[in-house]
Parts: structure tokens; C-alpha cells; sequence
């Protein structure tokens, strides 16, 4: 067993206080009465009212999320099939080019990528508005559902597949039944993970979006520049905790199915 | 053939909306503003044929860039940007190291509960998280509050709207992908040599910065670029935390296409901004191929 030291306690309790405790505040004074958000004034949920019947939010929390599932699914469906092509379709033309726009986008400031959007979009006569969000969204996440699902794939064995076809499948069934499965947690993360991007996005979304289109995150932006809301901290509560329930809940599915794994292994072992 | 289907989709999309885009980027830069819809000279006209795609090239130049490194606004905007990043990687790293130090040298029962909260910031809102400062931060904030109420000050600090308050919201934000490959690093180290060294007359800590620390080299490095590389063109955090005082590119650029609707400048901007990012891009890749080689 190794020493706890005094340490390595300090340095964890000081490390979590400085990451929660600004979540923290924010959540309590969400729920204070008063207009001026640095005096506590008694407990209240009037935030919570008033945010419900702003419809300016509302309008921009459903776009958000019509934009987040549209894109996010998209850009698992392509990432997918880069993924796919980087690593198991061996070589072919412009593969190099290929996997330079793959972790391109990884890497590049926001603004740059905004900013080369917007200009397509406005050289091609393209009304800015949901559907460029859209493609913007669709563009930069497809390249980190293309990431995580190489990883897997990478790793993945292939005389698992060659096998399916000795047994008498063809290409497609082999990869439906036999590689999909085994890289489908990947797929889900992916996805995952390019929704919360699209959720997040507040630059990119800024350069593609037009007066037709407001997402939450640009909501949010103007309102904070001109300083802290009660109205915002209520919103954000909402949205930490549904993040935390999300995360919460997917980390105990996942330890549970590991557990039940375990379980699965050690009976089949005690069989033998 | 479907092989060729299969790779293409995912090809023809970003030479479409990544390469295509990009390129335009590189051609307005070389472009000069002009008061027209959209506001830049010159425009490739096909119907003039051959003489207006000649004319079209001609008038191409690098005037922008002869002019960025003559105004001073910008090249000090490059260079507060750097440093602001270099010292928010650092002041990052001397966070983050503890914490995942911390981390490998708790019981196996409770280290997954640790990442998860290091990771769970990283879920929530990035926007969010830079907006709870604002309230903490503020002249009237609740760091202030606490501050004067304490006693330990008597004036309130003025934090809100200066660099120091541009750090403390990058290293909030980006902790966790400083934390997470130095975390992967250590918990590979064998124990034994730790040991090893001990036996030898090390003491605790001169075998810390003796065996662990060159161990964990490449996460400490990983973790660098990782913070390194974002915040360089960071626009929201410097916007909503530095105020005006702070230079950053990530805000010039912006200004620069919004405000001042000088889009060849913005452009231009951005192709700098690219080129100086190439430096850190390549040294993580061969740091990354590096820890592969040695995994392997």
C-alpha cells in the first residue's frame, strides 16, 4: 500500500475546490432573490420563471439542440467512414491530404475556421442561417468522431471479419455484424462527443450563423458581455446539471456492464 | 468500387467545406478592401475571359502582409498572445502536475472517481465555466467580498478585465487536458524503481525529480501543446475575462472581420496566426510519434 501523503491530499483538495467551487457559487446564486447578483438576498426559484417564459432562450435552446442532433449525427456517419478509410482502406490517392484534413481542424483556432466558413458561405450565395450552422458543425466534429473511432479501429482484429467471410459473408453483412459491434462504443462516444462540441460552440457558430439563426451559446455570449445575470446563472445551472447527470449515468452503465462482464468471465471459468 | 464510394463521401466533404474554405481564406488575404458587396477587389470575373483571369492574378499582392509587420498593433498582439500562452501553459502545468501526481498515488478503488471529476469539467459549457469567474472576479465580486470581509485586504483587488484574469480562466478551463497525459505517463511508471532508488539513498524527493519527473516527460510535454496550441487563438476567454486591455489575436481577428469589416486584413491575420501555429503542431505530432515508438 502506498503513503497518502499530506501532499498528494493538499494538492487533490485544493485542485477539485479550484474546478467546482465557481460551478458552485454559480449554482447557489441562482437561487437568490435578489436582482444584484453578488448580494444574497434569501432563497428564491423566480430565475428559474422568468428564464421558462424568455422565449429568446427558448428559441435558441431548440435550435441549439436541433443543430447539436443533426450534426452530431452527421458527422458520426462521415467520421465514421474516414476512420474507416484511414485505416482499413490501405492506400489510395491523396491519402496523406486525407489524413491532413482529418486532424487539421483538431488543431485550428476557432476563428480561422469560422472565419474560412463564412467566407464559402458567402461565396457561394449561401443564406446563413440553421443549415450553415449545420455544415459548419458537421465539419470540425466529424473530424474528432474520425479520431476516436480510428483509435478503435486500430485496434481491432482483423481476422475477426476474414473469418465472418470464410464463414460465408460478404463484405458489408462482415462489417454490420461482426466490426460494428465491437467498435460501436467508439461510435457512441463519438457521437457524444460531437454533441457536446455542437452544444459548446460559440465561435464558429458566431461566423456561420445569420440573423435567421440564434444558437444558445450566442444567446448566452451577448448577454454575458454586458455582465453577470441571474437569469444566465439559472440557466446554467440547468445545463451543469444535466451535463453531470449525462456524465453520472453513463459512467455507472458503463462500470455496471464491466462488472457484469467480470461476472460473465468468472462463471464460464468456473464452468470449465 | 464501393470501396472508392466508401472513401469519397468523407473526402469530397472536406476538400469542400475544409480545403475549398481555406483556400478562399489565402486568396482574401492576398486581396485589398474595397467598398463593394463582398468588400474586397479584386473578384474573378469569367465573363471577360482570359484578360479578366489575368487581371485577376495581377492584382493579387502581399500588401497585407508587408503592413501587418509595420502597424505595431499587431505584431504586439502576437507577441502578448504568446506570451499570455506560454505563461497560462506553465502556470497550468505547475497546477496540473500535482493533481495528476495525486491522482496515480491514490487507492485503485478511488482513482476512477478522481478522473471523473477532472473530466466532468470538460463536459459542461466551456462558456459557462469562463462566465462563473466574471461573478468571482469582479470588483464587487465574491473573491472581493471575501477579501475585505476577512480583512486581508482593504481595498478590492482589481482582477476582472487585466491578464491575470486571462490565466486564471485559461487554467480553469484547459486543466484537464494538462491533467489527463501526464495522469496516462505516470500511471505506467513502475513503482520498483522508485524503490530502486530509495534503496540506493535518495530521498523522497530527489528520487521524485530524479526517476518520476524525466519518466513523465512526455505527458508533461503532451499536456503543454495540448494547452499550448488552443490558447493561442483563444477569442471567448480573453474577451470575456481580459477586457480591453488584454491583446489577443483570436480578439484581433475578430474586431477586425466584425467591427471593421476589413475582411483581406482579417485574413491575413489568420494566415500568420497559421503559420506561427505550424511550429508548435509539428513538435507535438513527433512528440506523440515519439511516446508511440516507445509504448510499443
Amino acid at each position: 500500500m502506498k503513503r497518502f501523503s499530506w501532499f498528494n491530499t493538499t494538492s487533490l483538495t485544493l485542485g477539485f475546490a479550484f474546478l467546482y467551487l465557481p460551478m458552485f457559487i454559480l449554482i447557489v446564486y441562482s437561487f437568490n432573490a435578489s436582482k444584484l447578483v453578488t448580494v444574497w438576498a434569501g432563497f428564491s426559484t423566480k430565475w428559474y420563471g422568468e428564464l421558462i417564459q424568455n422565449e429568446a432562450f427558448l428559441d435558441a435552446a431548440l435550435v441549439t439542440i436541433k443543430v447539436g442532433i443533426v450534426s452530431s449525427t452527421l458527422a458520426t456517419i462521415l467520421g465514421t467512414l474516414a476512420a474507416y478509410a484511414l485505416i482499413r482502406a490501405g492506400r489510395f490517392w491523396g491519402r496523406t491530404l486525407f489524413s491532413g484534413m482529418i486532424y487539421a481542424p483538431l488543431v485550428m483556432p476557432e476563428v480561422i475556421t469560422g472565419l474560412s466558413l463564412l467566407l464559402l458561405f458567402i461565396g457561394v450565395g449561401l443564406d446563413r442561417g440553421i443549415l450553415t450552422i449545420i455544415l459548419a458543425h458537421t465539419t470540425f466534429s466529424m473530424c474528432y468522431v474520425s479520431v476516436v473511432v480510428s483509435s478503435r479501429l486500430s485496434t481491432f482484429d482483423m481476422s475477426l471479419e476474414e473469418a465472418a467471410m470464410d464463414l460465408g459473408a460478404n463484405a458489408f453483412e462482415a462489417f454490420r455484424l461482426v466490426t460494428l459491434p465491437i467498435i460501436s462504443p467508439a461510435i457512441i462516444s463519438g457521437w457524444l462527443l460531437a454533441f457536446t462540441l455542437s452544444l459548446d460552440d460559440l465561435v464558429i457558430a458566431s461566423f456561420a450563423s445569420g440573423p435567421a439563426a440564434t444558437t444558445l451559446p450566442i444567446k448566452i455570449f451577448s448577454s454575458v458581455r454586458l455582465g453577470v445575470s441571474p437569469e444566465i446563472n439559472a440557466l446554467s445551472t440547468i445545463m451543469i446539471g444535466m451535463v453531470t447527470f449525462g456524465v453520472i449515468t453513463a459512467s455507472l452503465i458503463s462500470k455496471r456492464a464491466a462488472v457484469q462482464l467480470k461476472l460473465e468471465k468468472q462463471t464460464r471459468y468456473h464452468k470449465i | 468500387m464501393k470501396r472508392f464510394v466508401l472513401i469519397s463521401i468523407p473526402y469530397l466533404w472536406l476538400l469542400a467545406l475544409f480545403l475549398v474554405p481555406f483556400s478562399i481564406v489565402f486568396k482574401i488575404s492576398l486581396s485589398d478592401i474595397a467598398l463593394s458587396i463582398p468588400p474586397y477587389l479584386p473578384q474573378l470575373e469569367l465573363s471577360t475571359g482570359w484578360t479578366g483571369i489575368k487581371k485577376f492574378f495581377s492584382d493579387l499582392d502581399f500588401e497585407n502582409f508587408i503592413f501587418l509587420t509595420t502597424d505595431k498593433l499587431y505584431y504586439k498582439a502576437y507577441l502578448s498572445s504568446l506570451k499570455i500562452a506560454i505563461i497560462a501553459t506553465f502556470l497550468t502545468l505547475l497546477l496540473g502536475y500535482p493533481i495528476a501526481y495525486a491522482i496515480t498515488r491514490a487507492s485503485k478503488e478511488w482513482r476512477p472517481t478522481f478522473l471523473l471529476l477532472v473530466i466532468l469539467p470538460f463536459w459542461t459549457s466551456f462558456l459557462i465555466r469562463v462566465y462563473a469567474w466574471i461573478g468571482i472576479l469582479g470588483q464587487e465580486g465574491y473573491l472581493n467580498q471575501v477579501l475585505l470581509f476577512t480583512g486581508l485586504t482593504t481595498e478590492p483587488l482589481i482582477i476582472l478585465n487585466t491578464p491575470i484574469a486571462v490565466y486564471i480562466g485559461i487554467v480553469y478551463t484547459y486543466l484537464p487536458f494538462m491533467v489527463l497525459p501526464i495522469y496516462a505517463t505516470l500511471e505506467k511508471l513502475d513503482d520498483s524503481l522508485l524503490e530502486a532508488a530509495e534503496d540506493l539513498g535518495c530521498s523522497h524527493f530527489t528520487a521524485f525529480w530524479l526517476v518520476t519527473f524525466p519518466l513523465s516527460r512526455g505527458g508533461v510535454i503532451a499536456g503543454c501543446f495540448l494547452v499550448f496550441i488552443p490558447t493561442l487563438g483563444e477569442f471567448v476567454i480573453p474577451s470575456l475575462l481580459g477586457g480591453s486591455n488584454t491583446l489577443m489575436i483570436g480578439k484581433v481577428l475578430w474586431d477586425e472581420f466584425f467591427s471593421n469589416r476589413d475582411w483581406p486584413l482579417a485574413s491575413t491575420v489568420a494566415i500568420i496566426l497559421l503559420l506561427i501555429l505550424i511550429i508548435p503542431i509539428v513538435l507535438f505530432q513527433r512528440n506523440e510519434q515519439k511516446e508511440r515508438e516507445a509504448d510499443r
